[in-house]
Order: C-alpha cells, then sequence, then structure tokens
C-alpha cells in the first residue's frame, strides 16, 4: 500500500503550513533523508526530508498551496513493486482538504504589506476609535506584518532607531517577525547579537542613554529574566535618579505568555512583573492594529517601553486602518466590544478569549463589555472604573499567575474607587498557580480558557 | 596560596618606570587629584556627622587613574563608572557644590538629591554615572560605544569597573560584543586589590585582569595606577587604538583605596601595615608632589597656593551641601516619565 505523506508539524505553534515547493517530481526515486519538499510553517522555511525508500507516486497539492492542516496528506509515495493503480482510492480521499488559493509570496519589501483586500471602515469596529477617521480603509494582515510594518516605518522616519537581537537579521527573525528590515536597512540598523541578553541588553540601554533609539527584541522574553536588572535598575531608574537629566529612549520587545507545549520556562506571562514597576512603559497588545499603533507609539515615546507580543497571536490576520502614520495612545485602553452587564478586563492573546466569551454569553442574554488595556503601565483605570460604574460588575482575565497579578491590581483598584459602585465582587481568571505543564491536558488546565469567563462572568451576575 | 603570597609583595606596583610624557600637565594634574583627595575626606567626615546617608564608597588613593586618563581624553569621550564615583565627577568638571550637596540628599544636587552618593550623572560633561549594580556599568559604556560607532563620530567611551566586578558575567559578554563589533571603548579596570573584602587573589583564578580579554582577542595593558603620568600615556595609546578603528582595549590599573571598601566597612581584612607602606611608598599624590619639585615645575610656595585653592572650594562645596534645603516634597513625583 502507496505511503502517505503528511503535513508535518515543525513548530510548536504551527497548525496548518503551506507547501513551498517540491524539490521532486511524481515518479522520482527517493531515498530516506532526501529532501523532498520545502514548508513554510508559522516560523520558517523548513526542509522536508522523506523517511521512506521508494517512488513519489502523487503530489496532492501544487507548489505554493498554503493554509494546509497538519496531518493533511500531501504526497504518496509508491514502494518496492507497487504501481500507481495503488493509488487509486488514496488519492481522492486524501485531496479533500482543498488547497487555499495561493497568495502573493510573503513579501520581501516591508511597503508591499498595505495593498491588500480593503474594505470601509464602517464594517470594522476592533480599530475603530478616535484615532481612526471615518472613511479609512482597512487592510488584513497578521500581527507579525503590522509589527514587521511598524518598525519598518519608524526607522524610516529616524535614522536613530535600531534593531538588535538574537537573530533578528540575516534568520529575519526567529518568528518571523523582522521578514526584510535586513534587506532594507542593512546590518549597521538591523543587528545580529550573540545569545548573551544580560551583555546585549546592557549596550542597548547605554545606546539609549548615548541618545540612540534601540528595539532590544528578545526571541521570548523567557530569555529576558537574563536581562531584567538592565531592563530595571539600567533603563527604568536613570532618569529619576539623575534627577531628569538622563533618559533611556529604548523598547524592549518580544513574544511573551504561554506558548504551546514548551514547558515551564518558556511559557508564562511577565505582565504583572514589569508592570510593577515605576519608570517603565509597559504595552501588551492583542490584534494588529493596536500592535501597529502601540508599537509605533513605543518607539517614538523617550521612556524605556517593554512591549510585550504574543506568539499563538503573530499568525493571525486582523484589518488594520490603512493610514500613513498609525499611531495609537499608550496609557488608553480600548473598548473592544460594548456592553451593558458586565465588565470583562483583559490584555493581550485574553482579548480574544473574552470576546469568544462574550459572544456566546450575548446568546444566553447575558452583554458583556470587553476592555483591552493594551497598555499595563500606567494602567488606564479610568475606562476601566467607567464601564464598572454602568455595569457593576467585572471580571479580569490574563494567563499570567493569580498572585499580585494584573487582575488584583484591577481588584484592588475597582474596590478602592468603585466599591459602592459593584453588585458582586470582581473575580479574577488566572493562570493556575501553578508552573506550566508539558501534557496537553495539563496545559489546557493551567491556562484559562473562554468556558472559564463565561462561568466567571455568568457568576458575577448571579446566573 | 602561593600565588597570593606573591602577588602581596607587589601590591599597586606595576611593571613600567614612571612616564615622564605630558610632565608639563603635572601641576594641572596634581591640583585635580588632591581637589578629589580633600573633597572625599571632606565627604567621610561629613559622613561621621551624620550629614551624608546610605553607602558612601570614597575614592582616596586611586586619584591617579581617573585624572590621568581624562587628561588624555578629548571633547566628546564619555565615562561611566559604578558606585565608587566621586572623583570621577569631580574630574569631568562637574561642580564640587552639586557633587556634595548630592551627598546631603539636597535640592542642589546633581540629580536633585534623589540619586546620592552612587547615582550621578551629567549628560552636558558626557558623564554617564554613577551606577549602583556591580558589573552593569560595563554593557552600558559599551552601548556608549556603540552609539559612537552607529554615529561615526570618533569619540571613545570609558568603562571603568574594580577587580571585584571583573569576575560578573556581563563584562565577557560586553568585551564579546565589543570586539565583534570593534566598538570604540576602554575597559579600565581599577584593580585595588579589594572587592569589597575579597582580595583578587581569593576571587579570580586567573589574577591578571588586563589579560581577562585574551580570549576574545582585546588587548590590554597593566599600568602604574599610582602614577597619574603612567596612567596618561597608556590613556593616549589605548585611545588612538579605539580612534584608530581597532576596536577595544583594556587598561589595568594596578592602584589601591586607603579607605574601607565603603564608610561601613572596618577593612579587617588587610592590615594596617600593608595600608601604611602604599601610602608611604606609593602615595600618587606625594609622588607628583615629589615630581614636580624635583623637575623646579612649581616651588613650596606654589603647592602651598594650589592647597589654599582646593581646600577653599571643598569647604564651600560642604557649606553648599548643608545649606541647600531638601527637595521639595512634590519632586517625589518627578522624573518618573519623561
Amino acid at each position: 500500500m502507496p505511503i502517505q505523506l503528511l503535513m508535518p508539524a515543525l513548530s510548536p505553534t504551527m497548525e496548518e503550513g503551506k507547501l513551498v515547493k517540491w524539490l521532486v517530481g511524481e515518479g522520482a526515486k527517493i531515498k530516506a533523508g532526501d529532501i523532498i519538499a520545502e514548508i513554510e510553517t508559522d516560523k520558517a522555511v523548513m526542509e522536508y526530508e522523506s523517511v521512506d525508500d521508494g517512488v513519489m507516486g502523487r503530489l496532492l497539492f501544487p507548489d505554493g498551496a498554503e493554509g494546509i492542516k497538519i496531518n493533511t496528506p500531501i504526497a504518496l509515495i509508491l514502494q518496492e513493486g507497487e504501481t500507481a493503480a495503488a493509488m487509486d482510492g488514496l488519492a481522492s480521499a486524501a485531496a479533500t482538504p482543498a488547497p487555499a488559493p495561493a497568495k502573493p509570496p510573503a513579501m520581501s519589501k516591508p511597503a508591499a504589506a498595505m495593498p491588500a483586500a480593503s474594505k470601509p471602515a464602517a464594517s470594522m469596529s476592533k480599530a475603530a476609535g478616535p484615532e481612526v477617521p471615518a472613511g479609512t480603509k482597512f487592510v488584513s494582515m497578521t500581527v507579525r506584518e503590522a509589527l514587521r510594518d511598524a518598525m519598518a516605518e519608524e526607522m524610516r522616519r529616524d535614522g536613530n532607531v535600531f534593531l538588535m537581537g538574537e537573530e533578528v537579521g540575516q534568520y529575519e527573525g526567529a518568528y518571523k517577525v523582522s521578514q526584510g528590515l535586513l534587506a532594507e536597512f542593512g546590518p549597521k540598523r538591523v543587528v545580529d547579537t550573540p545569545i548573551t541578553e544580560h551583555g546585549f541588553a546592557g549596550i542597548g540601554v547605554g545606546a539609549a542613554l548615548a541618545g540612540l533609539r534601540p528595539i532590544v527584541e528578545f526571541m521570548t522574553f523567557n530569555f529576558a529574566m537574563q536581562a531584567i536588572d538592565h531592563i530595571i535598575n539600567s533603563a527604568a531608574k536613570t532618569l529619576y535618579m539623575s534627577g531628569g537629566q538622563l533618559g533611556a529612549p529604548i523598547v524592549f520587545r518580544g513574544p511573551n505568555g504561554a506558548a504551546a507545549r514548551v514547558a515551564a520556562q518558556h511559557s508564562q506571562c511577565y505582565a504583572a512583573w514589569y508592570a510593577h514597576i515605576p519608570g517603565l512603559i509597559v504595552v501588551a497588545p492583542y490584534d494588529a492594529a493596536s500592535a501597529k499603533g502601540l508599537l509605533k507609539a513605543a518607539i517614538r515615546n523617550p521612556n524605556p517601553v517593554v512591549f510585550l507580543e504574543n506568539e499563538k497571536l503573530y499568525g493571525r490576520s486582523f484589518d488594520v486602518p490603512a493610514l500613513d502614520d498609525f499611531v495609537l495612545p499608550l496609557g488608553k485602553a480600548h473598548i473592544a466590544r460594548p456592553g451593558r452587564d458586565a465588565t470583562i478586563v483583559s490584555f493581550s492573546i485574553g482579548v480574544g478569549k473574552s470576546l469568544e466569551a462574550a459572544e456566546a454569553l450575548a446568546a444566553e442574554g447575558i452583554d458583556a463589555e470587553v476592555i483591552d488595556l493594551r497598555t499595563l503601565r500606567p494602567l488606564d483605570m479610568e475606562t476601566v472604573l467607567a464601564s464598572v460604574r454602568r455595569t457593576n460588575r467585572c471580571v479580569s482575565v490574563e494567563e499570567g499567575w493569580p498572585q499580585s497579578g494584573i487582575g488584583a491590581e484591577i481588584a484592588a483598584g475597582i474596590m478602592e474607587q468603585a466599591f459602592d459602585d459593584l453588585d458582586a465582587p470582581v473575580i479574577r481568571v488566572c493562570g493556575k498557580d501553578v508552573p506550566m505543564p508539558y501534557a496537553a491536558n495539563l496545559e489546557r488546565l493551567a491556562l484559562p480558557q473562554v468556558e472559564d469567563i463565561i462561568a466567571a462572568v455568568k457568576s458575577v451576575c448571579y446566573r | 596560596m602561593v600565588a597570593a603570597s606573591n602577588k602581596k609583595s607587589a601590591r599597586a606596583a606595576s611593571d613600567k618606570a614612571p612616564s615622564n610624557s605630558g610632565i608639563q600637565d603635572l601641576p594641572g594634574l596634581y591640583r585635580e587629584m588632591l581637589l578629589i583627595r580633600r573633597f572625599e575626606e571632606r565627604a567621610g567626615q561629613m559622613y561621621g556627622m551624620g550629614l551624608i546617608g546610605g553607602f558612601c564608597h570614597l575614592y582616596i588613593g586611586q586619584e591617579a587613574v581617573v585624572v590621568g586618563m581624562k587628561a588624555a581624553t578629548q571633547e566628546g569621550d564619555q565615562m561611566i563608572t559604578a558606585y565608587r564615583d566621586h572623583g570621577h565627577m569631580l574630574a569631568m568638571g562637574l561642580d564640587p557644590k552639586g557633587v556634595m550637596a548630592e551627598l546631603t540628599g539636597r535640592e542642589g544636587g546633581l540629580s536633585r538629591g534623589k540619586g546620592g552618593s552612587m547615582h550621578m550623572f551629567s549628560v552636558e560633561k558626557n558623564f554617564f554615572g554613577g551606577h549602583g549594580i556591580v558589573g552593569a556599568q560595563v554593557p552600558l559604556g559599551t552601548g556608549l560605544a556603540f552609539a559612537n560607532a552607529y554615529r561615526g563620530n570618533g569619540a571613545v567611551s570609558i568603562a571603568y569597573f574594580g577587580d571585584g566586578a571583573s569576575n560578573q558575567g556581563q563584562v565577557y559578554e560586553s568585551f564579546n560584543m565589543a570586539e565583534l563589533w570593534r566598538l570604540p571603548v576602554i575597559y579600565v579596570i581599577e584593580n585595588n586589590h579589594y572587592a569589597m573584602g575579597t582580595s583578587v587573589e581569593r576571587s579570580s583564578a586567573m589574577p591578571d585582569l588586563h589579560r581577562r580579554g585574551e580570549s576574545f582577542a582585546i588587548p590590554g595593558r597593566k599600568v602604574d595606577g599610582m602614577d597619574v603620568l603612567s596612567v596618561r600615556e597608556a590613556a593616549l595609546d589605548a585611545l588612538e587604538h579605539c580612534r584608530s578603528g581597532k576596536g577595544p582595549i583594556i587598561l589595568e590599573m594596578m592602584t589601591y583605596r586607603y579607605r574601607g571598601h565603603s564608610m561601613s566597612d572596618p577593612a579587617k581584612y588587610r592590615t594596617q601595615e600593608e595600608v601604611q607602606k602604599v601610602r608611604a611608598e606609593q602615595d600618587p599624590i606625594d609622588r607628583a608632589r615629589a615630581r614636580l619639585l624635583a623637575e623646579n615645575l612649581i616651588d613650596e610656595a606654589g603647592l602651598k597656593e594650589i592647597d589654599r585653592e582646593v581646600r577653599a572650594i571643598v569647604a564651600e562645596a560642604a557649606e553648599f551641601a548643608q545649606t541647600s534645603p531638601e527637595p521639595d516634597a512634590a519632586e517625589l513625583y518627578t522624573d518618573i516619565l519623561r
């Protein structure tokens, strides 16, 4: 029986892949170890090796086919003695997941990200706000592209802005966020560092003290713990310690929060850690529009900014206003979904889960408001309090641990300033108070899920 | 501990004979060293009177290092150091009144009383602190050099650290990137032999600290840090090395601090005889004074005049530091963000 080659899972967060191209044709002899295709994951283009010997019987997807779910058969290999007839039944069954229409290849020039499908602002709610003029067109792009475009635009605007970090240049980003930047800006401004977080974070802060505008990428914020002394003691405190003379205009950015199946040391949320520190601005965007508008604001800001991205959101597409210079204010929360009955306060990936929960709750007659905090320091308590004064109920949602977390801060703030407006105690939906487990079922239990949010909102509504 | 006993005899000594170059500048260098000495003595006295709080790390004994380095620099070169920083600020030309008033935590201090002894800065004078975490100033100083290279402005960053900091990992992370990117930075190791109470021999597997750059191909040189002209000459060479695009260089300054690590350190880890021997034989100010007289660059009356001037400056600084008001309570919430 012919061997089915399946779309492999080549990264922890990969759910589907693109068949960039086949390196062998039908009828070619194949030995185990031969590279037979290039597959693009959410992070990189990978070579796909055969583990079997045989003859390539049939290629089930053409070059450039996108959106192929993992474990979908992509080719059939005939084993010794088999003929094409052996594939008859298999081939038709395998071809069921239709290949997505091939989009243009990943852009090599950042500017190419803009013109895509556009629609009128009226149909768009997520990014709409005072910053988006009426009639603005929107384009769909991934969070990853939005972050890259934000950096590229700011680097074009200001020669003092540069990017440094591990694999940001030639590799184009461990998570492909800096794609195309080296080609456009060259190695002086897109600086590949050794694996040396403590050192390059300090060098970045030093360059910022001298007046440059570094963007320091941490491959993930887990590794920034090696560098946290420079983020806090060197970057955040110098303006104060110098009596206002000397500040560090620097952005520390990278993925934060739970990734997928990478266990305790690579999966945790640092939002509360950094939000604790006076002298820092802490940003945690959810969608592509806020990722772009807030990163541009962060790069222009004269203070040290910790910019917490999320690996699972990088590949998600959202509508982004097609404006030449779309900048969002730091320190301003955004009502992602208006509602009357309860307020859900979240940030980053938790906003998506909260919006899902709100949709499900609407079906049960509960109209929940969802606030995307966007900035965690300074925290926009005014928006939270105004909402709670209307809904009288609040649930906070975050991936981080409960003790001393963002939710704890929100709950304390509401208790101090809107105690009499509350009809129920605030409930925190948090990551469980455990290191992140590896096993799939335990990992799911450790993280806040949509059903947890639904249950919490019902609880504060006494339903 | 064989190495330790061998090293003891070489305290603060170096391999080279005292330098003669730049001897015409010696009167000015002498005056600057004396200003630091008198300033620090007064700071120690004021600490004892309860006018200065917290940690206070005096530079007495090490004056030749920063004065010799500064004498070789050009406009635009930057300096950064750790918490033993009063001497560096005075050498960079900062107003002694502002430095002393920062020590007393007053409004007239360089950081308006919010930094204290360990945290002072001057953008105007290219002095970047004043950092309290041992070793952290090394990548920061390397970052200043990164900015110089980025701008191509020809300036050199001088990052000072002690023998203690030279065992911090981030120092070597900095060495690696500085050489990799050929950054114009001079790493000045002020080897005063004791990291707080731990001698170099007790803390360092390889105590020749100027060789610590070898695995990064960074050249290093051991310098008599008790002779201001030797320091100046080494600094001129090192600055030329950096400015000609050859990347970083290490200068190990063999020096000595007479006082404890901080004001609260009784310094029981060394003998009084050891301290007295260095003071008697190698004191940088005494040596400079002897040279000045021997070379007829100044006479006793001239020395007295310098002494009088310096005492007046220090007295004025001390007076200012006690009369400048404490910062306004509203200052608590300023300078957190721009």
